[in-house]
């Protein structure tokens, strides 16, 4: 008889997997630090027992001794050994129980992705994916687990289903306080892995079942997948001397119950559970009925901490990260200067954004190349969901792909091609899908007609598995100054979209004004109707203080803002923006008090009477050199330097505005190239200059931290680089400085170096080679304006 | 068997941290004072510390010195070791927050990753002093020796490595990069040695290193 399909057995009951696989290995004698997967080849008949044991017990399927079988750990040839070994051990022991699924294991890599570790997510993708093709069809699923990362988890997923066509479940480690070590949290992880189309979903090791049943009803609240719950034998502790699990199988077995009864539909142990937990649990189970899987229809999109829903109150999405109409981005992008990008994030975040919209369109760059480390970079710098906005589906494709977390995707449409190029994307990658309500024929002039194509793309949709609640529709918003009635088409769209077809609505509202002075007035009140009209999603400039106003009176006005606080809140910080009394209010001196805001606003007026060069020698330099003689004499520390170097900074920043705007360019001193070296990882130094020489108009390329020497040499060979800086923190990273010098001396004899860090001093800096020993930020503005000077 | 520790919340010094920054107790002003609180706060919503350590025994063997899965002829280390027959091992992270909050900072405002840099270094080493302090009192009768790193005199920071066999700190998030460097950036290995008597000497931190004309060495 042909055994029944793993998922329609899990849809018709509960089901109970295995327990702990390391502590049985260790109590059959594994010493520490010996790979537990070895075991598959020398002590086979061990863990063929250890499964056998389980499956006595009452466990339905056995996950196979394949935690660490990655290509990190094991040699091809060995890992295609203990991987065969593994499998065989798992199905000897179902054979002879005559009854058992096998589940291929798969844990984390035991490296931290990038930005913050050193593994590359394409790296880890693929790494996953040399095991999972030695896999082949000797299992009946894939259990990704013990993931602490979200983004590690997307890689294995990834790998699991381009090079497998097993069902896959994922399960993720959480702490008490609901969240992975990475930072995400429950909804966020629910929205990554049904938007990657995991077929289950749920919680492993490090918690007790205990605190696993506290965690589950959110769990169950957001997933319409079946739940897993895997807990550890309760948490350890001390007891004469000895670790021991916190929970008995008594305790653990009634706990596993109760997760049973609250909404968890396959069960089974982690660390310190054995045979004797699970046939207690077992038979308790026999009598309990699971809750049914829901679905949720819920419309999430997440970062890799935190999920938004659309739907409830009105989210911002913040637009100001879209080249259309702003020079300075332009700029900023044909300059890969990401930095900028960031600052924008970060902005509009502080201004309450829930999401930010990503377009990186300019005619001429790569879109596809420039899309993907756009979002990598603004995913540094806020842990808000993005809309990946891009008309070109290798584009949308690259983003979706690297993007941590489950995207908003815009855009499809009602055109044939564009719906077969983006819907597969959709059901690839995940991603809440905006779908403009245009087609081949242009966009209809009646809302009747906007909803027609609404109503085909949803069809059309639900081919690929794409349901309503992975998609928001954007009636479109026109220039009210090219056709006076569009406003109400749109608005009357939005409310037939919301009524006739129950869907979320999202527009990008700012269009509305476009063509009229004053224009921030007209967006405002269209966005006052179209929240009236339903819609859940305002592509805005949150940096609008009309925007602002809007949106904040709405929320107060609808009863969603308790006691009037978030209110009240913004009105006061309002008030507070005011240049400081009785201080002298000239830019040079709200520079040395570190007053960023201020120096932008003084900055922006002198500009009406001055040139940039005029403000940048009369009061910016004249600025910096003060600080910086006081910081040379100790009259000021670093931090205070620094306060000076961030108030420069925001003048600057209305410098760069107006030059983009006017088509004028910075005057830049020199290339300087600036790098930590290989083997280091410490850049506090190396920031800290970068941010003095930037103030001085030095044109700095940073390579970043941990970077090797070829690196460093191509670089200043590209830019032909007079200066380069070399950072160091630690005694055993000196000898990569020396190489790096000794590289540069070889490749660009022109080039002097400058070197700096905690354990340099002025002797050994000449004993490695360097041209000069930096011992604080402002020697090294020193030695760069003096290299400056004599070369010119 | 290796023990998990979880942090609610640590007190750490804001004067600590100014040294790191190079301020030697001078006072910061205004401005720079109020950066300095905004740092503070992010960095405590981000803090997520947690410590996994393990006891071993020290076995010597010639030139050797075995302590669970470390092997070293590091003579500084046994130095330190001097007198203890047991040890832990262990390994402590303020978690990943705070690199996030690093990453997002050195792009968008250098005051406030340097301070962030040198706050989270303080609490680090604020975590590491509690959970020594817990130590102590779990093991009454012994004297604990100061805290001893890879990387400190001659005991290699190679031995990264087996400080991870020993202790799977990837189960608190702490992971090892191919140039033995921790992620997260403030997290620290180190041997605390147990011995019956006590060390004579005790010096430790700034007072113990040679180089005296460090900007950050503490008063």
């Amino acid at each position: 008889m042909e055994k029944e399909h793993i998922l329609s057995k899990i849809k018709s009951g509960l089901f109970l997997l295995d327990g702990g696989m390391g502590t049985m290995l260790q109590s059959r004698g594994l010493p520490a630090g010996e790979q537990p997967e070895r075991w598959n080849l020398s002590h086979a008949e061990t863990v063929t027992e250890i499964h056998r044991a389980y499956l006595n017990a009452g466990a339905q399927a056995v996950t196979t001794n394949t935690f660490g079988a990655n290509a990190l750990k094991f040699d091809r040839a060995e890992l295609e050994h203990v991987i065969d070994g593994a499998l065989n051990c798992a199905r000897r022991a179902v054979n002879e129980a005559g009854k058992g699924y096998i589940l291929f294991d798969i844990g984390p890599s035991g490296k931290l992705l990038k930005p913050y570790g050193d593994l590359d997510f394409e790296d880890a993708v693929e790494l996953f994916a040399q095991t999972v093709r030695l896999v082949g069809n000797r299992a009946d699923a894939i259990l990704i687990e013990t993931m602490s990362d979200g983004y590690e988890t997307k890689a294995a997923v990834l790998a699991a289903k381009e090079n497998s066509d097993l069902p896959v479940f994922v399960t993720n480690v959480y702490g008490k306080d609901g969240k992975l070590t990475t930072g995400a949290d429950i909804p966020a992880m629910v929205a990554l892995l049904e938007g990657l189309r995991v077929d289950a979903l749920g919680m492993n090791c490090s918690l007790g079942s205990e605190q696993m049943l506290s965690l589950l009803p959110k769990l169950y609240e957001y997933t319409s997948l079946p739940v897993i719950v895997r807990p550890n034998a309760g948490l350890p502790r001390e007891e004469d001397g000895k670790t021991v699990y916190g929970e008995d199988e008594q305790t653990f077995s009634d706990h596993l119950v109760a997760c049973a009864l609250k909404g968890a539909r396959i069960l089974g142990g982690c660390c310190g559970t054995t045979p004797a937990y699970l046939r207690t649990a077992a038979k308790k189970l026999k009598s309990a009925r699971p809750l049914p899987v829901c679905e949720r229809n819920r419309s999430l999109v997440s970062s890799y901490t935190r999920a938004a829903e659309f739907g409830g109150n009105v989210l911002l999405i913040g637009e100001r990260i879209n080249p259309t109409g702003k020079k300075r981005l332009k700029q900023a992008l044909a300059e890969r200067d990401f930095d900028y990008l960031a600052g924008e994030a970060v902005a509009q975040e502080e201004q309450g954004a829930h999401l930010l919209d990503v377009n990186v369109g300019v005619p001429g760059l790569d879109e596809p190349i420039l899309l993907a480390q756009a979002v990598s970079a603004v995913q540094t710098a806020t842990d808000l969901p993005l809309q990946l906005d891009s008309a070109s589906p290798a584009a949308l494709e690259k983003a979706m792909r690297i993007y941590n977390g489950k995207p908003m995707v815009n855009s499809v449409n009602g055109k044939q091609a564009v719906m077969d190029a983006v819907f597969p994307l959709v059901k690839k990658y995940g991603g809440l899908l905006v779908a403009l309500t245009l087609d081949e024929e242009g966009i209809p002039a009646t809302a009747e007609g906007r909803l027609q194509i609404a109503r085909r793309i949803l069809r059309e949709g639900k081919k690929y598995g794409i349901e309503k609640k992975d998609m928001i529709f954007d009636p479109l918003a026109m220039a009210v100054s090219a056709e006076i009635g569009e406003p109400r088409v749109t608005l009357n769209a939005l409310k037939l979209l919301r009524d006739e077809l129950g869907v979320n609505t999202v527009l990008g509202v700012s269009n509305v004004s476009f063509g009229l002075p004053a224009r921030e007035t007209v967006t405002a009140a269209f966005l006052q109707l179209a929240l009236e009209n339903g819609l859940k999603g305002a592509i805005v400039n949150p940096l609008s203080m009309e925007i602002q106003k809007t949106y904040r009176a709405f929320l107060l006005l609808n009863g969603k803002d308790e006691n009037c606080s978030r209110y009240v809140a913004f009105a006061c910080a309002q008030e507070q923006i005011a240049p400081p009394r009785g201080e002298e209010d000239s830019l040079k001196s709200a520079i040395l008090r570190g007053r960023k805001e201020r120096a932008g606003a003084l900055a922006k007026e002198l500009l009406k009477t001055l040139s940039p060069l005029e403000i940048i020698d009369q009061e910016i330099v004249p600025a910096l050199d003060e600080a910086g003689a006081g910081f040379e004499e100790k009259r000021i520390y670093l931090p205070q330097l620094l306060m000076c170097a961030e108030a420069a900074k925001g003048a600057f920043s209305q410098i760069k505005e107006y030059l983009a705007r006017t088509g004028g360019k910075e005057e830049k001193k020199c290339a300087i190239v600036l790098a930590t070296v290989k083997g280091d990882v410490h850049d506090i130094g190396k920031n800290i200059v970068k941010a003095l020489l930037e103030n001085y108009s030095f044109a700095v390329s940073d390579l970043g931290k941990d970077v090797p020497p070829e690196t460093v040499a191509d670089e200043v060979v590209r830019l032909h680089a007079p200066v380069a800086g070399l950072s160091a923190l630690m005694t055993t990273t000196v000898p990569a400085m020396e190489q790096t010098i000794a590289l540069l001396r070889q490749r660009a004899p022109w080039c002097k170096v400058i070197v700096g860090g905690a354990v340099l001093t002025e002797e050994y800096a000449k004993k490695i080679g360097a041209d000069c020993y930096g011992k604080d930020a402002m020697a090294t503005v020193r030695f760069c304006e003096s290299v400056y000077r004599n070369g010119r | 068997m290796i023990d998990t520790a979880y942090y609610e919340k640590i007190d750490f010094s804001v004067t600590e941290a100014l040294r790191y920054l190079g301020m030697r107790g001078a006072e910061a002003d205004g401005e720079t004072l109020r950066v300095l609180e905004e740092a503070r706060a992010e960095a405590e919503q981000a803090l997520t510390p947690a410590v996994r350590y393990t006891e071993a025994e020290i076995v010597r063997g010639g030139e050797e010195l075995r302590l669970s899965c470390i092997r070293t002829n590091s003579e500084d280390l046994k130095r330190n070791l001097f007198g203890c027959e047991r040890a832990v091992l262990f390994c402590a992270t303020v978690g990943l927050g705070i690199d996030r909050l690093l990453v997002k900072y050195g792009r968008t405002h250098s005051l406030k990753c340097a301070l962030l840099q040198a706050i989270g270094a303080a609490y680090a080493e604020s975590l590491c002093d509690r959970f020594c302090g817990d130590l102590q009192k779990k093991y009454k009768g012994y004297y604990l020796r100061p805290r001893f790193s890879c990387g400190y005199g001659d005991f290699p920071l190679s031995a990264q490595r087996e400080f991870f066999q020993a202790l799977s700190p990837e189960k608190i998030g702490v992971t090892l990069n191919d140039s033995l460097l921790m992620s997260p950036s403030k997290s620290v290995t180190a041997v605390v040695g147990m011995g019956s008597i006590p060390c004579k000497s005790g010096i430790k931190g700034c007072a113990a290193c040679e180089k005296t004309d460090c900007n950050f060495r503490s008063r």
